[in-house]
Parts: structure tokens; C-alpha cells; sequence
């Protein structure tokens, strides 16, 4: 073989990347390419078969890793997950809109019809559904990445475990383990903010304590809450019942329901 | 001439543009008859749920509606509240807020020239693919869009979605220290900023000539990012007028037209441009020698109105937006606090800042203890999609007349024009654009009218 058909031949071979986009903001996907040290690295052991954000190249499937970003908001989307998952060994779902809905999920605490005519002057033109929900909630899924946006790490070590066939090595545990290893002295300690550190998946580094405002729970639960531990002390610190629902109810509004259900029958 | 009658032209997904459309083309004869760039973006229903959130929330909340450029949402957003409080930012954060969203710009634009449009003028299907046979140019752009990173990454936190923005200002202030090593990436980035310029200046440009109506921020003695008075420059290019931010939604109207089911932005009906080529063209005294004389090296000396060209005028702001920030890290003293207190007041604030892809407007009604009763973003995609349309109306028409000339490659240079050539020559249209779909904060749901290709 020359230079060229072993370059075909191993790309052939290599294994197939695909990147699908539903309701989001384009920020998951992003992070893909915002791995500026990593990209020619990883894009020289997979082949990126459709990512339409990157290439006009589309390959079809089967491919053997798909990454998915966005949350299920229309009927279209409905079936085109359904197609996604049957041309995916591994589906995986990136970011909070793929695995919780996202912010859009606020519409599952509200009157749809009220937001479209809110927003839109001839609402009848628009078909959306009257929820937001997680790819999950739809097909079976491989794993989910959390975040909002995810973190460029993670990522990496959930693409290297795929491409190594194990288990991708993301902890389950809270921000508070993160302020920790960060060395961040606690905000709700040392000064009285309101913080969802203690009930918010880790991920992010644990940023927000770091420059010095409380987690606002971009990454979900962490694997166990306690809410009914926490709102207490959201209390003390100032929030009132409409600040803290508010705080629970935005980027992973849908996520946090359940456990606010349970302290706030 | 085309051999061929009617026909109907439709690309479903278009690639390397930011969140998810598609374009329709009707061509009758050497005649386009309907040119349509679609929009089926799902609704994300951001104003509807703004209402009833915190004043200190938007800036936050609205982030989301655009992870390639957050900054220009939170900043749009704290402008117009901090004007709803009638809240003045003092220099030293308005300083700060200006180096954050160079590093949006540097982030932003490098990403557009070098992964969504440079493949198009080098016959690629993406940078990955023009890693390959371009391998230098790729790294240069990867590393260039590093360094804006890395200002969104010290001073907001992350790069997506930053979290140190908040009304007023910033929860955390660097130290001068902080800002150093960034001053060492940046000058580093400046040589790649301007080899960017020289290597897309060597680019082969199909003739094209965008007759719109100009439209964007301008502010004396520097080139308007952050903030500035809405100004337009008419087609004519020999009258500029401003108008008051209060007027916005009065200027810039938003409609439902009868072919298509998107929002289309008009200044009072006169279709209109915002972003690069508007900034360039209404703003381009105001650059920065070094990014003024890397505009003259690229033959940019007066306004450009090639969409074509809109490559160089985003390498020509990349070069601006480093040296600015390497201005300002220069001159830096940390604030006594890294914010101001923005107590809540029932009002109306209009805040507009350019995005990298042109003028964003947000108004949010505050109730006197600061919760939000209404808001209103204008995006730049809403604005800019009619002269999209436009635009692809006539490249196509341009095309089908066998008057394309050298550079759109397929059989456009022959005199005919098949599908294949057509589709891509398009493609590329709205690609110079850089339209950030994804900003679908009141873009309608389509149906796409799947008519058969004969």
C-alpha cells in the first residue's frame, strides 16, 4: 500500500463519530471544537461521518458513536430521535437540554399556548410540543453528560472511554467535593450566599464559587440530594420561597422537579 | 443559459452554519423566483419565559439562547437593565466588560473564518478535512481561537456561558498579575491574527455586491463593540443617520412576510445588513493603526460590500479585537469593587451591543422590585435574513445567467449551471453571512415545502 491507500484504509477502519443537534443553543457541540489542543488529535482517531456544524461532508450511518445535543420540543424531533438512536451503536446525549430538557423545559411549569402568544404574532404557525424532554425520556441512552454547557474535560474522557470501550470516569458527586479539591473557601460558610453547591452535580470545576457567587445548578443534581436539608439554609441566606423556586427552575428546571416535590408537596 | 424550466432546489440541512436550517430555492428559467432561507430551529420561548424572573436573572438566562456568543447576550442584557435603573457603569468596568467581549470576537470570528467559511474558497468539505493538505493554516486558527478563549476563560470562567457577568458588573475582578500571561498569549495571537488576514487575502472572490442598507453601533474615537448609537448608512453610501436605542423597535421592524413563516427585521421596510461588513463600513476609521494598515495590505481601503469579502473584514476585526485587548490589559487597574449596586426600579431599558455576527438588541419592562414583565431580543440573524435572501436571489440569477465569474467553481464558469454547483454556490452565499441560527429566540417553526426535485 502507498502513503494514501493506508491513510484510506485506516480511516476506514477508524471508528465513526456522528453529532446531531435538537433544541439548544449550539454550546455542547461547541465544546467539541473548543478543544483546540485536542481536535486534530481526536479527528485523526475517529471519523467525523456527519457533524454538520464542522463538515459538509455527511456519511450515513451506522455510526458507531453518536453525541446528541438538545431537548425533544417538537413532533419532528420526536421521530428524527428515534432514527438517530437505530443508526447509533453508542448514543450518547451532551449537555443539560439532551439529559434534562434544558432551560426550554420551563414550558413544562407553564401554559405553552400562553408562550407562543407571548412571543409570536401568528402563534398558530407554531408546532412545538407542550413539553421539553430529555432524549430519555425517548430512546434508550448510552450516557449522559451533564452541563450547562458540559465541561471540555469531561467530554474527553467520555469520547477516550467510548473509543477505549470502558466506562467513562465521571464522578456522581456534589460541587461541594469540587470547592474542596479547588481549595475555594465555602460562599455559604464564610459569607451567607445562597448556594446549590451542595445538591449540583460536579463537573464545571466548580467555577462559580471560584469567582465568587453560589452554584446556580447548571449541571443537575448530583446523585444524592437533600433539598429539604438545603432550603433551610437558602432561607437564612436571604432567598424567600419565589427566589429559591426560581433558582431550582432554570437550566435544569426539569431535573430538580422531583426533588422540590418532595420538600414542597 | 440553463437548458432546463422550472425547478426547485432544496437543501435540507445546511452545514457549518450555527443551529440548524435549510434553503429553498425556486428557479424558473435564468429567473429565481422565490428564494427562501429556512429557519426550523425549534422555538425556545425566551422572552415568554424572561417574564417573571429576577432583574439580576437575564444576563444569566439569556446567555443561553447563543453558546458561540453568550457574551454579547449578557452584555446586551445588563446594558438595558442597568439603563432600566438608570445604573451608570464606571470606566474601569466598562474597561473589563470591553476585554471579555474581545475575547468573544476573537473566539468567534477565528471560528467562522477558519472551521464554517475558509473551506468554502479552498474547496473543502471542513477544516478537519482541510487539516489535511492545510495543516499549518488550521493549527494557526485553532491557536488563534485559543487565545480569545482564554480571555472568556480568566475573566468569565468559562469560555460557554460564562458565569462572572452580572448586572452591574463582575463578580470577581482579576489582579493585574491574572491578566499578565494573557498579555504574553495575545501578543503571540497578534502574528497570527495578521498572517490570517494576509492568508485570506489571498483567497480567490467571486464578484458580488450587497446594495442594503447598513446597520450598526458607532461610537466616537473607537470602533463600537460594547456599546454606541445605532447608525445606518444607506445604500447609497452617501448619508449616514443615528437614531436614539429608544427607538429601536421603531426603526427596526419585525414582520411576518407572506413566503415565508420567519420573522424578517427591516429598517422601516428598506432591507438591511448588520455585522462585519456593516461595522467596516460605518466604523472603519475608528480601527486601530495596526488593524487599519492589515486592512489596507488586504485591499480593504474603503467600504466592502462583497459578502464574498466578509472573510477579510472578520480577520481585519480579529486583528482589532487582539489589539484592543492587549490595550486594555496594558492600561488595567482593578476596580475598587468589580461591580456596582443596580437597585430595582419600575422602568424600560434598551441595551444594544454588536455580536460578532451584528447589532443585538434587548428591552426588558421591570416592575419596581425588579421582576421582569416583558422582554424583547432582536437578534442579528432576524435582522440580516432578508439580505440573505436576497443575496442568494441574486448570486443564483447571476449564476444561472452565465455571468458568474472565476471562483464558484462547478459549471458556473462555463456558462451553465447545473443543481450540484448551484446548491453549493448558495451554501456558500449564506455561509458569508454567518448566520448564528441558533438565536432563535422568536424564529417561527416551518413546513418546509418539500417540493420534488423533476
Amino acid at each position: 500500500m502507498d502513503r494514501t491507500e493506508r491513510r484510506d484504509h485506516a480511516e476506514r477502519a477508524a471508528p465513526t463519530l456522528a453529532v446531531f443537534k435538537l433544541a439548544s443553543c449550539d454550546g455542547c457541540q461547541l465544546t467539541l471544537l473548543d478543544c483546540e489542543d485536542e481536535l486534530l488529535a481526536l479527528t485523526g482517531t475517529v471519523r467525523v461521518a456527519h457533524f454538520l456544524e464542522a463538515s459538509s461532508a455527511v456519511r450515513p450511518g451506522p455510526y458507531d458513536l453518536a453525541l446528541v445535543e438538545g431537548s425533544i420540543t417538537t413532533p419532528a424531533d420526536a421521530e428524527r430521535i428515534r432514527a438517530i438512536r437505530a443508526s447509533a451503536r453508542h448514543l450518547v446525549t451532551i449537555g443539560a437540554c439532551a439529559t434534562a430538557g434544558g432551560i426550554q423545559a420551563l414550558r413544562d411549569f407553564a401554559d405553552v399556548d400562553e408562550f407562543r402568544r407571548t412571543v409570536y404574532a401568528r402563534p398558530d404557525y407554531i408546532e412545538t410540543l407542550a413539553t421539553s424532554t430529555p432524549v430519555s425520556a425517548h430512546v434508550d441512552v448510552d450516557f449522559e453528560l451533564r452541563g450547562c454547557p458540559i465541561d471540555r474535560r469531561q467530554l474527553l474522557e467520555v469520547l477516550t472511554a467510548f473509543l477505549a470501550g470502558r466506562k467513562p470516569d465521571v464522578p456522581n458527586h456534589s460541587v461541594c467535593f469540587a470547592c474542596k479539591r479547588r481549595g475555594t473557601v465555602c460562599v455559604t460558610v464564610a459569607r451567607g450566599t445562597p448556594c446549590l453547591g451542595p445538591v449540583t452535580h460536579a463537573g464545571c470545576g466548580a467555577i462559580c464559587p471560584a469567582y465568587g457567587r453560589g452554584c446556580y445548578g447548571c449541571f443537575g443534581p448530583a446523585g444524592t440530594v437533600n433539598l429539604s436539608a438545603l432550603i433551610p439554609v437558602l432561607h437564612r441566606d436571604g432567598l424567600d420561597d419565589r427566589d429559591t423556586e426560581r433558582l431550582l427552575r432554570t437550566f435544569n428546571a426539569a431535573a430538580f422537579a422531583p426533588y422540590d416535590k418532595e420538600v414542597r408537596p | 443559459m440553463t437548458h432546463r424550466g422550472s425547478r426547485v432546489l432544496h437543501v435540507g440541512s445546511l452545514s457549518r452554519v450555527e443551529g440548524e436550517g435549510a434553503l429553498h430555492l425556486s428557479v424558473s428559467g435564468t429567473a429565481v423566483t422565490s428564494a427562501r432561507l429556512q429557519i426550523y430551529e425549534p422555538p425556545r420561548f425566551f422572552e415568554a419565559f424572561l417574564r417573571g424572573r429576577a432583574h439580576t436573572e437575564p444576563p444569566d438566562i439569556t446567555a443561553r439562547v447563543c453558546g458561540i456568543c453568550p457574551v454579547a447576550y449578557q452584555l446586551s442584557a445588563c446594558a438595558a437593565i442597568e439603563d432600566a435603573c438608570d445604573v451608570e457603569v464606571p470606566d474601569p468596568i466598562r474597561e473589563l466588560r470591553r476585554l471579555l467581549y474581545c475575547g468573544e470576537w476573537i473566539e468567534s470570528q477565528t471560528l467562522h473564518i477558519y472551521l464554517l467559511h475558509a473551506p468554502d474558497f479552498l474547496g473543502r468539505d471542513g477544516a478537519i478535512d482541510l487539516a489535511r493538505t492545510h495543516r499549518a493554516d488550521v493549527e494557526r486558527g485553532l491557536r488563534l481561537k485559543q487565545a480569545g478563549n482564554a480571555i472568556l476563560e480568566l475573566l468569565g470562567g468559562r469560555a460557554i456561558h460564562p458565569v462572572n457577568v452580572r448586572v452591574g458588573g463582575f463578580h470577581r475582578a482579576p489582579t493585574r498579575a491574572e491578566l499578565q500571561p494573557l498579555a504574553e498569549q495575545l501578543r503571540r495571537a497578534m502574528d497570527d491574527a495578521l498572517a490570517t488576514v494576509h492568508w485570506a487575502a489571498g483567497f480567490e472572490f467571486p464578484d458580488a455586491h450587497c446594495p442594503y442598507d447598513l446597520l450598526a453601533l458607532s461610537e466616537p474615537g473607537r470602533y463600537a463593540i460594547d456599546t454606541g448609537t445605532p447608525t445606518v448608512l444607506t445604500e447609497q453610501s452617501d448619508a449616514v443617520r443615528q437614531f436614539a436605542l429608544t427607538d429601536f423597535t421603531d426603526e427596526v421592524v419585525e414582520e411576518q412576510v407572506p413566503h415565508s413563516t420567519a420573522l424578517h427585521a427591516t429598517l422601516r421596510g428598506r432591507r438591511h445588513l448588520t455585522g462585519s461588513l456593516a461595522r467596516f463600513a460605518i466604523n472603519r476609521r475608528s480601527l486601530s493603526p495596526i488593524a487599519l494598515q492589515a486592512a489596507t495590505e488586504a485591499g480593504l481601503s474603503g467600504e466592502c460590500r462583497n459578502p464574498f469579502r466578509s472573510i477579510l473584514v472578520r480577520a481585519v476585526e480579529v486583528v482589532y479585537a487582539v489589539d484592543e485587548a492587549l490595550r486594555v490589559i496594558a492600561a488595567y487597574e482593578p476596580p475598587a469593587r468589580p461591580f456596582v449596586e443596580v437597585p430595582p426600579r419600575a422602568g424600560v431599558g434598551h441595551g444594544a451591543t454588536e455580536a460578532p455576527r451584528g447589532l443585538l438588541y434587548h428591552r426588558y419592562a421591570l416592575a419596581a422590585d425588579g421582576t421582569v414583565t416583558d422582554a424583547r431580543l432582536v437578534p442579528p440573524t432576524a435582522q440580516n435574513q432578508g439580505a440573505i435572501e436576497e443575496d442568494l436571489r441574486r448570486i443564483a440569477e447571476t449564476a444561472l445567467a452565465g455571468r458568474a465569474t472565476a471562483g464558484v467553481g462547478g459549471a458556473a464558469d462555463t456558462g451553465t449551471v447545473d443543481d450540484a454547483a448551484l446548491t453549493l454556490l448558495c451554501e456558500r452565499a449564506i455561509r458569508n453571512h454567518d448566520p448564528c441560527i441558533s438565536c432563535s429566540t422568536h424564529f417561527l417553526d416551518l413546513t418546509v415545502d418539500r417540493a420534488p426535485l423533476p
